[in-house]
């Protein structure tokens, strides 16, 4: 799975040490956001905390649990690192997406079996509706033993992107289009 | 416009299995973090708020009404217990109907059944509940009730998160009725993870005091209800969810940024939605976790908002860190002091220890309150601020 990861770093040409500290779950959702994002400068139309984050994800951090309870199993062998403590939070990956692209607006990490369209465009809708956000990276991000899956867009409102995009370049987001691009892959 | 009315609820902790008798215990001046001397939690001493599960098994088994006692109690892991146990109590003052389609729950935890990854300790339980969604699921199908429930899990701002996403559930007219519950254990993984931070205080900890070395963590779980229907909710003062807000540091992962910026934010977001300033605040309780960078955060942040003068406290004195159900917890606590006119004392305060000033409140007292702020903060940069008002 590391391997994996790190070769998709390498592929995009991708600098950015920290990288190296991540588990594999948040090396995943930094990757699938760096990948969006790269070659592209579209935040930097938006103020940063107006800038916001809802994931979906279903094994939370248990990998890196598993490596951590493995790490105190033995009491005369006691040996809990803080390096690896910390990404036994699900959420850390938001934060790592967060630091490297300065996204300080609504922040949330949803646990489902498997992702959940209608609560994510539940969530995210009533984000806009409300002008709590100027937009939203949104999707699900599940990695755990050698399983991982993506998927991330970023929502923005339409009069903006009507502006600023030719057809075809964007989709309106609504529930059947989200069950679309992650079930059927179509995008 | 639809209202987000708050009902009744529910706080299981060492003090108690009500809120009710949690807040006698508070004003009794006792605390639930208790010395440690070493053992299976750690190695070392320390100082934590744990729940008897041995004795709250034992009390249960003159609660008739507890249907767990039915169910085989080795087919649910401790923390299953304190949530079942939980929202078994809330419903019986609240007449939401958990099984209808127009209801929902959500589940704030951090780790979850994390207890389940100790050899030996559920030999009946598979380590498919490790899953939160699972842990949520077995819980949802206890009470017979339709809808998958939402889990929560963003750090320590997970509780806190859970009833803002709720209010707003509500207020979009998605749910009628939400019941959201809240639960973290004390296991030797988060100890010893705490430990590798150097974060933990020896002794029971001082929030926002100058002598504070760390938190003490602590466990618990909570149940509240939302609605729509004030008629519904179990209890006759009329309180609402008047705005609230999250955010990011986006900063540091583990750490709070120095200037507050992200809670600050929170804060600020949340009374403009309310349509308040600072002065209109009555009262705040705060994160409060005791350790050195955290609470000083904290501090800078209200100071920034301009809420130095507001009175304020953490619960965290007397229940420690509870994590995932800190913000359910210490909310319950919110609104007691809420419906109550009563401000609690912030356990483990003596000198200001924070280099802004804010008004810690050093006694008990009777207080008329009318609009009060939840602030939270957890890892990964997370903030969340809740306001809470009388209609």
């Amino acid at each position: 799975m590391e391997s994996v990861l790190r070769s998709i770093y390498r592929r995009y040409g991708i600098h950015y040490p920290k990288f190296y500290k991540m588990d594999n779950l948040s090396k995943l959702g930094f990757l699938s956001a760096e990948i969006l994002f790269q070659g592209t400068d579209v935040l930097k139309g938006y103020p940063e905390e107006g800038i916001g984050i809802v994931l979906g994800n279903a094994s939370s951090s248990l990998e890196t649990d598993r490596k951590h309870q493995e790490s105190i199993g033995d009491r005369n062998d006691y040996f809990a690192s803080p390096s690896v403590f910390v990404y036994t939070l699900a959420n850390i990956m938001i934060g790592e997406m967060a630091i490297r692209h300065k996204m300080k607006g609504e922040n949330a990490l949803f646990i489902s079996e498997q992702f959940a369209p209608a609560l994510i465009f539940q969530v995210v809708s009533e984000l806009f509706q409300n002008e709590r956000v100027d937009c939203c990276l949104t999707g699900w991000i599940e990695c755990c033993d050698q399983r991982f899956e993506s998927f991330l867009c970023l929502v923005e409102r339409a009069d903006r992107i009507k502006r600023l995009k030719k057809p075809g370049e964007w989709f309106i987001f609504d529930l059947s289009n989200l069950e679309q691009c992650f079930f059927e892959r179509k995008y | 416009m639809i209202d987000c009315f708050v009902g009744a609820d529910n706080t299981i902790t060492p003090l108690g299995f009500s809120t009710e008798e949690l807040a006698d215990q508070i004003k009794a001046d006792r605390i639930a973090i208790r010395p440690y001397p070493g053992g299976a939690l750690s190695p070392k001493r320390g100082a934590f708020s744990l729940i008897d599960f041995g004795g709250l098994w034992e009390s249960l088994r003159d609660f008739s009404d507890f249907p767990l006692l039915e169910h085989r109690p080795e087919n649910y892991t401790r923390l299953e217990m304190l949530h079942i146990l939980s929202i078994s109590k809330v419903l019986k003052q609240s007449a939401v109907n958990i099984r209808s389609p127009k209801t929902l729950i959500i589940m704030a935890t951090t780790k979850g059944n994390i207890d389940l990854l100790e050899k030996g300790r559920y030999p009946h339980i598979g380590q498919e509940r490790l899953y939160l969604w699972k842990l949520a699921e077995t819980v949802q199908l206890f009470f017979g009730a339709p809808n998958k429930p939402l889990v929560v899990s963003n750090a320590c701002i997970s509780g806190l998160l859970a009833i803002l996403i709720g209010s707003r559930l509500i207020k979009a007219g998605i749910y009628d009725h939400i019941i959201i519950t809240g639960g973290d254990l004390v296991t030797e993984f988060v100890v010893s993870g705490f430990q590798s931070f150097k974060s933990l205080s020896p002794d029971p900890c001082k929030p926002f005091d100058a002598e504070r070395e760390g938190l003490s963590l602590g466990e618990g779980c909570s149940t509240l209800v939302l609605s729509r229907d004030h008629s519904l909710v179990g209890i006759p003062e009329k309180i609402v969810i008047a705005g609230g807000a999250s955010s990011n540091d986006a900063n540091h992962l583990s750490g709070p940024s120095r200037t507050g910026e992200g809670l600050y934010l929170a804060i600020r977001k949340t009374l403009t939605e309310a349509g308040l300033g600072p002065d209109d605040l009555d009262y705040i309780s705060a994160h409060g976790t005791a350790t050195a960078y955290s609470d000083e955060m904290e501090a800078q942040a209200l100071s920034r908002a301009g809420l130095e003068a507001v009175p304020v406290n953490s619960f965290k004195g007397y229940l420690g860190h509870t994590l995932g159900a800190a913000g359910g917890l210490e909310s319950a606590l919110l609104l007691y002091s809420l419906k109550n006119n009563f401000l609690f004392k912030s356990a483990g305060f003596n000198r200001p220890g924070t280099t802004q000033k804010i008004n810690i409140i050093a006694d008990h007292k009777v207080q008329d309150l009318k609009v009060c702020l939840k602030t939270a903060s957890g890892f990964g940069g997370s903030n969340g601020a809740l306001l809470f008002m009388k209609h």
